[in-house]
């Protein structure tokens, strides 16, 4: 054994720096492979039959027509389904493939398996089946008013908040304002469409490599579905082209595994861009209605929010979101009375479910569009009137619940709205609104400057069970000390596996990290959404290093002949403290050590179902965003200028990766505020491509001015909180603002398209 | 599909299209692909013509700019800025720079889209289309060669070979609208063309009719009311005129894209503007 003074080097790419995605070079030149690039030797490929109707009767299915076709092996329907022929997040309301039953347009009634996929895809076509339309349930309103067609068995309500506080004012010398706005549809747009490879096992089960969010809900699922033990489907995670909420639900995997199971070979299935816009559910539309009364020196004394959001044909995760929407329905602010109703319905629309926001969004656009209507009401400055109401550490939000922790809501709108403005527009028409379209050589342009802020919650919510599981193992190799991180915790381009990767050599002093693939092998790490990951899966490899920490310092105790509490690990060394005397931890490494730890946040509770009060949330985070726009008043053209954002993390583990973020959910948020819309008539998609479904190019998306607080949490591992989500939710209602700020006319719906604006500003 | 045929020059692309008159010329695929990909056409088979050298350049015979069929837009852009500024306008509102590597105006008028970013210059310079086929060549009028969405002269047997384009003798103005500051499919455009030695104005909109469409009256009511002579400033009232007669000249759609008053409107309005653009840069040469 060797024992030796301490070299003290600090860890290199630890927690705090701007540590390299390992991904990054192989996604820039190409290489990296995603889920549809998997492969096997002996695959077939699945294809997807999807009604064509938005509601109907099934009265039977043919295949022989596509089972004719050399090179096509097998045709599905409800009737092989082995297990439980349900699916859902929230409830198993959902068929694998549908029964007597279609309820949307693009629902699986059957699937194919063939040789090639262009085989696969012409058989889908060639199966018949037979409908008997049935009258759709498209508006949600009446949806809610009890007439249509009862789509679910339990009605068409999916949920309804209900959240009240305090009591409403008398009305004497109070300003009111009103407002109603809608938020359309928008897609996660990821770039990898759904695609998977399923492996049928010589014990009956299944190997499923897929894209996903959440392994072990997937596996949970798949198991009753297939009529398989847990331990007989098992998964790995493959490379994941985005999720933005988009692969909470199932798509590809049951399909792939009902088809590999029966036909004893592997399967893989991939959807074309086309049948991604059906094959995975979008943000919840939503209409809000708005009540919000103040004192005349602008304090906010009561807000009335009434919001239906539609959930489309089946429930997803629309419950979940209606209480998002409803608890943060009245924004960041301090309001002493509320009244609060936020509703989901079922309709033959396509489902809606999770996107990155998750229902906050919505709402977001909704009170900071009231937010700036009182304003203007009260004659006062928007940026002041939100100074005047912010909550802060202590105070009390909607729910009844206290804010606990960092809540800098003022000092996130201070610090964007004291950044120096961009300088006026020049005359590049390239930087004009229409950008390479040439349509303005700055004629009657008009600038304007608006704002948004924003709070939700990070990690699951009421009362949910929500945890993490890692596994941290320590070995020698080649002279060197090695660590592998172990879990179930989804890479889905947000940058865990660096973050993970970082707290390992952090805690363990260790430069050598291996992130080994995401499996089921290892206990559940919970969904790659609500900002959650890096705090709970984080948390769980902080937990299982220092576990790992305390047998290696044990070990070096009885080494060194110190005591363990004296002792700490540095450079692949064991320290101590005391005499200054270090042990390299490969000699310390005779035999590896492995621990596992579960790390779970604190407690919250379901929300009282009367009045919508309670302890729900772990933590808030807030987010405040200024934009600055160019309008061409005739056309209605949009050049969004500059965007602010200022947020607080608590703590920037990967700062460049923080920054990303911030980046991409600005993105995200301009393209809601000004062109993503899945456009949906008779519950059919109308743009069910990126020419028609448009997001923000290089010539859309501004520079940003970024700026990262962070003020440590109690309560989270180094203090951090959830970053994923925040920079998203009040940029389209900034974007928004500075529109009407610039048309000086109401905008009331997002998207706002060129020609909503054109016409607020002809009739302003 | 039954067959893909390479094309190895002119002579030979004719002969393959008159031996499979269904199939559907391909050249940068930017059109056809898409189609084919989400199985929105089926042609019978595809004849690659990307590879006919008479297609792949440009000349210059006198005043006039012969333009092969299968030149990119890139190359449009690149090569033809000076003589043909409306056409190289357009060409820098198509697509993406792969698109425009890829695409050509051939493929435009191949796939006689009311919205084909090219088409409204080609209209208002008074360009003429060359039509090859074994019977032999023909060239028909830019403003003769559309008949609807998607249909065109262009005869079974014919290939679009080259489009001959007028040098421009003034102020040429291109310009679109859409939802989107780059890569967007136009919700309306127009194409401004001043030739001042005839003192005659052209005009021709896009995506707001069933094909790309000349703005007839507005053309001659330019054409009288401008003061070649003196380059006097243009009178509002003359703008406003041409706007409204451009916007008249439009028999515009609902889609998903925009609605038919929204697109009348921005016709209005970018006629007024291009025109005013080029009356400018006349004014200053």
């Amino acid at each position: 054994m060797t024992v030796a003074p301490a070299r003290p080097v600090a860890v290199r790419d630890g927690v705090g720096d701007s540590a390299r995605r390992p991904d990054a070079v192989a996604k820039v030149r190409g290489e990296f492979a995603f889920s549809s690039d998997l492969g096997h030797d002996r695959m077939v490929w699945g294809a997807t039959v999807r009604s064509p109707h938005a509601h109907a009767r099934v009265l039977g299915v043919d295949a022989s027509a596509a089972l004719a076709l050399p090179g096509v092996h097998l045709v599905l329907t409800a009737g092989d389904v082995p297990g439980v022929n349900r699916y859902g997040l929230e409830r198993r309301d959902q068929p694998v493939l549908a029964e007597d039953l279609v309820r949307y347009i693009g629902e699986a009634v059957a699937v194919v398996a063939a040789d090639d996929p262009e085989l696969a895809r012409r058989a889908a076509a060639l199966v018949r089946v037979d409908y008997a339309e049935l009258p759709a349930l498209t508006d949600p309103e009446l949806a809610l008013s009890g007439g249509g067609p009862v789509l679910h068995e339990d009605g068409n309500l999916v949920r309804h908040l209900r959240i009240r506080r305090g009591a409403m004012p008398a009305a004497a010398d109070i300003v009111v304002v009103t407002g109603e706005y809608e938020v359309g549809m928008q897609d996660q747009a990821f770039l990898g469409p759904e695609s998977c490879l399923a492996v049928p096992d010589a014990d009956d089960g299944v190997d499923l490599y897929c894209s996903t969010q959440w392994l072990h809900v997937d596996q949970d699922q798949l198991a009753d579905c297939l009529g398989l033990p847990a331990e007989k489907v098992r998964l790995t995670l493959s490379g994941v082209g985005g999720a933005f909420g988009g692969r909470e639900d199932l798509s590809v995997q049951a399909h792939a595994c009902l088809l590999a199971l029966r036909l004893g070979r592997p399967v893989k299935m991939s959807y074309g861009r086309e049948e991604s816009f059906v094959g995975h559910v979008h943000r919840h539309p939503a209409r809000m209605r708005y009540e919000h009364g103040a004192t005349r020196d602008g304090r906010l004394l009561y807000v009335k929010a009434d919001i239906l959001l539609d959930g489309g044909a089946y429930a997803s995760t629309s419950a979940a979101v209606t209480g998002n929407a409803g608890c943060f329905a009245a924004g960041p602010y301090e309001v002493p009375a509320v009244e609060i109703d936020c509703r989901s319905v079922y309709t033959n629309n396509p489902p809606a479910g999770a996107m990155r926001g998750f229902g906050a969004v919505q709402v977001c656009f909704g009170h900071e569009s009231q937010m700036d209507r009182l304003a203007a009401a009260l004659g006062m400055d928007p940026v002041e009137l939100r100074l005047r109401n912010a909550v802060d550490t202590g105070s009390v939000m909607a729910t009844g619940q206290r804010v606990e922790g960092p809540a800098p809501v003022a000092e996130l709108l201070r610090r964007v709205a004291g950044k120096p403005l961009p300088p006026p527009p020049g005359t590049d028409p390239r930087l004009l609104p229409g950008g390479m379209s040439n349509s303005t050589r700055a004629e009657g342009l008009l600038r304007g400057v608006g704002y948004g802020l924003s709070v939700k919650n990070i990690c699951k919510s009421a009362g949910y069970d929500d945890f993490g599981t890692a596994r941290v193992r320590v070995l020698a190799r080649g002279g060197d000390v090695l660590a592998e991180v172990h879990t179930a915790a989804a890479e889905v381009g947000q940058g865990l596996v660096t973050v993970q990767a970082q707290i390992a050599r952090t805690e363990l002093g260790v430069e050598r990290v291996t992130i080994l693939p995401a499996d089921t092998a290892v206990g559940d790490a919970g969904t790659s959404s609500a900002s959650r990951q890096t705090w709970i899966s984080g948390g769980a490899v902080r937990a299982a290093c220092a576990a790992v920490r305390a047998r290696l310092l044990e070990r070096a105790a009885e080494v060194l002949g110190e005591g363990a509490e004296a002792l700490r690990l540095e450079s692949g060394q064991a320290v101590s403290e005391l005499s200054g005397r270090a042990v390299p931890l490969v000699e310390l490494l005779v035999t590896e050590i492995e621990e596992t730890a579960v790390f779970r946040h604190r407690d919250t509770q379901p929300l009282d179902p009367e009045t919508g009060q309670g302890d729900a949330h772990v933590a808030y985070a807030f987010a405040a965003h200024r934009a600055v726009v160019d309008v061409d008043p005739e056309l209605g053209s949009v050049r969004v200028v500059e965007i602010a954002c200022a947020q607080d993390v608590g703590k920037a583990i990967n700062p460049a990766a923080v920054e990303g973020q911030m980046h991409g959910g600005i993105a995200q948020g301009l393209g809601l505020a000004l062109m993503e819309e899945v456009k949906v008539r008779d519950g059919r998609i109308l743009n069910p491509s990126f020419t028609d479904y448009l997001i923000p190019t290089t010539m859309d998306m501004p520079p940003t001015v970024l700026d990262i607080l962070e003020l440590p949490r109690a309560d989270s591992p180094y203090g951090l909180t959830g970053v994923g989500e925040p920079p998203l939710l009040s940029a389209p209602a900034a974007v928004a603002a500075a529109i009407r700020d610039a048309v000086g006319a109401a905008l009331d719906r997002i998207p706002v398209t060129p020609e909503a604006v054109a016409a607020a500003a002809v009739g302003r | 599909m039954t067959g893909f045929h390479t094309a190895a020059d002119l002579r030979h692309a004719c002969e393959l299209k008159a031996a499979h008159p269904d199939a559907t010329l391909i050249a940068g695929g930017t059109d056809v692909m898409v189609g084919l990909n989400f199985g929105h056409t089926s042609p019978a088979a595809l004849l690659d013509v990307s590879r006919v050298p008479e297609l792949r350049e440009w000349s210059r015979e006198d005043d006039t700019i012969v333009l092969g069929a299968g030149v990119p837009y890139t190359r449009i852009v690149d090569e033809l800025g000076g003589a043909l500024p409306g056409l190289a306008r357009a060409a820098r509102t198509i697509g993406s720079a792969q698109i425009r590597n890829r695409a050509t105006v051939g493929g435009n008028l191949g796939t006689a889209s009311p919205a084909g970013d090219a088409l409204p210059p080609l209209l208002a310079a008074r360009a003429s289309i060359e039509l090859a086929s074994l019977r032999g060549t023909r060239r028909v009028p830019a403003r003769d060669f559309f008949l609807g969405p998607g249909r065109s002269v262009l005869a079974d047997d014919e290939i679009v070979a080259a489009v001959r384009i007028p040098v421009a003798a003034g102020a040429e103005q291109f310009a679109k609208l859409g939802p989107r500051n780059a890569m967007v499919i136009a919700v309306a455009s127009v194409a401004v063309t001043l030739d001042p030695p005839r003192r005659r104005v052209g005009c021709a909109v896009g995506s707001a009719a069933p094909t790309p469409v000349v703005a007839g009256d507005a053309e001659t009511f330019a054409g009288a009311e401008l003061d070649w002579d003196g380059r006097r400033e243009l009178p509002a009232s003359v703008t406003a005129r041409f706007a409204e007669l451009a916007a008249a000249a439009t028999a515009p759609i609902d889609d998903v894209r925009g609605t038919a008053g929204y697109r009348r409107h921005a016709v209005a309005v970018l006629a007024r503007r291009t025109l005013t653009w080029a009356w400018q840069e006349y004014r200053r040469s």
